[in-house]
């Protein structure tokens, strides 16, 4: 059932930040800034959703996220590899054995403009095709017009179509304007059966910050709190540097905890956070810096 | 009622912008009396990093630039400096100088400069060749920019010093990172000033000041630069610095002059240092 959206807590943008600047500040060296970046690899779906990609590209992203680097020692997989419906059984036959995600945007991906028929088929052919997550669109138009109900209503209806699937559903957060309307969108998001809520498409800028990332975290808190079930979250969009991964990671641990340090309940939707993370990791181990050149380009 | 006095902050230049350095360090510069006439930002190897980046971002389109809009910079760079020229003696006097002395630095500055800007759309036509091959091909060489260059700067004079090693450079589509001469870094900044008025893009030259011994490993090791430049006469560093630049195989050019005044200080030969020659095979015959 739709949750009362009324008595929930608001945000107030100043102080945002100022919580936002201490997870910045934080000095992360040496052997953690290496554990902690070869965490965020591991918890990354690398992603490409471009009109161009093709059969060959599909592949060597899946190769890519099997072999992110072939001398580097002791370095995981990424998590999943996210592409269109139709790409989604290219996907799952290359990545066989891996034990890798692969993970599908799906309800008329990136507006979400069309009637609910339509997207639940985009949803069943995507399950169909091997997904095993869906990425949806809320309706943003319609959330914006304070019809919270038919958000709700078709966030649950995609759950059900996708079966044994997990949800993840994008909020789109660069088009909800406020900090409040990004909780209020998590809260109809969560208690609509969402196993994960990610901020952005990554077509809208600004795409994933780590503002709306904040607010997110504080109501997957909160409904931990009331409900006792752990909900993910995937920031995406945006987040290129390693800098910034383990900024966000230094959030996750404040505000959620230590339970939420894994793939399972976080991903970044990132293409080129992989390379900077090996680049980084390469550096660490070799002292000297490095350069695009000599990593291969996804 | 007496002014208080307004003294200069130097900061770095990197990217087009005048940030300080990320360490907040910073060095003293005294004159020969022992006063101290400026704080100068003790560059760190991030400083160099960041520098990195933004002057590979800048490359390609500094590149393809046209020959004759890259002189008409380097020509804007030379008036800027004409303009300026009171304030650059008397940086160089606070250093040291005699009037002179400074007075021929910075007129040698503006002369290459201008000498440079110049050979901008000729040493093309001097490097590249048409070569006579057995077989049914046209077969010809012509030059390419290295890339992205680090440089450090010669320690004798301030401003001669940068002005020779960097004016050849970009000239020829390099884009530089050049740390300054750590004794006599006041007209690096207030050149930097004048590149920032001259249209030259951001981050073609970057200019840092500070320690060349706590720099020079990073300068020569960093993989994504493609040449070194080296104005000194320590042995070791020389060294270490070709063994450290192998790895990815960086140019690595060594100037061991005391003094940038003399006219064999120009040539274009100092521009074909940094230039790639590519050579192109072309079937004439089926």
């Amino acid at each position: 059932m739709l949750p009362n959206l009324n008595n929930l807590p608001t945000y107030d943008t100043v102080g945002v930040n100022e919580r936002i600047d201490r997870f910045r500040s934080r000095s992360i060296k040496k052997a953690s800034k290496v554990e902690g970046l070869k965490l965020a690899l591991s918890m990354i779906d690398l992603t490409t959703l471009e009109g161009k990609d093709t059969r060959g590209k599909i592949e060597q992203l899946c190769y890519k996220a099997m072999h992110p680097h072939d001398t580097l020692k002791d370095i995981p997989t990424v998590a999943a590899v996210c592409v269109y419906p139709t790409y989604v059984a290219i996907a799952k036959e290359a990545l066989k054995g891996s034990g890798i995600q692969v993970a599908s945007v799906a309800t008329a991906f990136p507006s979400g403009n069309s009637k609910l028929q339509v997207k639940l088929d985009d949803t069943k052919y995507a399950v169909e095709q091997g997904a095993d997550e869906i990425d949806m669109v809320i309706s943003r138009g319609e959330f914006l017009s304070g019809n919270y109900q038919y958000v709700y209503d078709e966030i649950v209806a995609v759950k059900k179509a996708c079966g044994k699937a997990h949800l993840k559903v994008i909020l789109e957060t660069g088009e909800l304007d406020t900090l409040d309307n990004v909780r209020k969108a998590s809260e109809i998001a969560m208690y609509a059966g969402a196993d994960f809520i990610k901020t952005s498409t990554g077509k809208i800028q600004p795409a994933a910050t780590m503002q709306v990332t904040y607010v997110m975290f504080d109501a997957i808190k909160d409904f931990y709190l009331k409900t006792g079930k752990m909900i993910g979250m995937k920031p995406a969009g945006g987040i290129s540097t390693s800098k910034i991964a383990l900024q966000y990671l230094v959030m996750l641990n404040e505000v959620l905890g230590e339970k939420w340090m894994n793939k399972k309940y976080f991903r970044f939707g990132a293409s080129s956070l992989a390379n900077d993370i090996l680049m980084q990791l390469v550096k660490a181990e070799t002292g000297a810096y490095q350069s695009p050149n000599y990593f291969s380009k996804d | 009622m007496s002014r208080l006095d307004i003294n200069k902050t130097y900061k770095l230049y990197i990217g087009g912008k005048f940030p300080r350095t990320e360490s907040g360090r910073y060095y003293a510069v005294n004159n020969s009396k022992g006063d101290l006439i400026a704080n100068m930002c003790m560059s760190s190897r991030k400083d160099f990093r960041n520098a990195v980046v933004v002057a590979r971002k800048a490359q390609s389109s500094w590149e393809s630039v046209t020959a004759l809009n890259k002189g008409q910079i380097l020509y804007r760079i030379a008036e800027m400096l004409e303009g300026r020229k009171a304030q650059f003696v008397a940086e160089l006097i606070a250093q040291g100088e005699t009037k002179a002395s400074a007075e021929k630095e910075v007129d040698l500055s503006i002369d290459r400069l201008v000498y440079y800007a110049g050979w901008s759309d000729k040493y093309q036509q001097v490097f590249s060749a048409v070569n006579p091959v057995a077989s049914a091909h046209f077969n010809f060489s012509s030059l390419e920019p290295t890339g992205v260059i680090a440089m450090m700067a010669p320690e004798n004079q301030g401003l001669l010093g940068l002005v020779s090693i960097v004016a050849p450079a970009i000239v020829g589509g390099n884009t530089v990172i050049i740390l300054a001469s750590e004794s006599k870094p006041l007209t690096s900044i207030s050149f930097a000033e004048v590149l920032h008025s001259s249209d030259v893009p951001a981050g073609v030259v970057n200019i840092l000041t500070g320690n060349s011994e706590e720099l020079y490993s990073h300068m020569a090791s960093h993989m994504d630069v493609n040449a070194v430049v080296y104005c000194g006469k320590n042995q070791s560093i020389i060294t270490e610095i070709n063994e450290l630049a192998s790895n990815n195989l960086k140019r690595t050019i060594f100037y061991k002059k005391n003094d940038w005044t003399d006219n064999s200080c120009e040539s274009p030969y100092f521009i074909e240092k940094t230039q790639e020659v590519k050579t192109t095979w072309h079937p004439t015959k089926v």
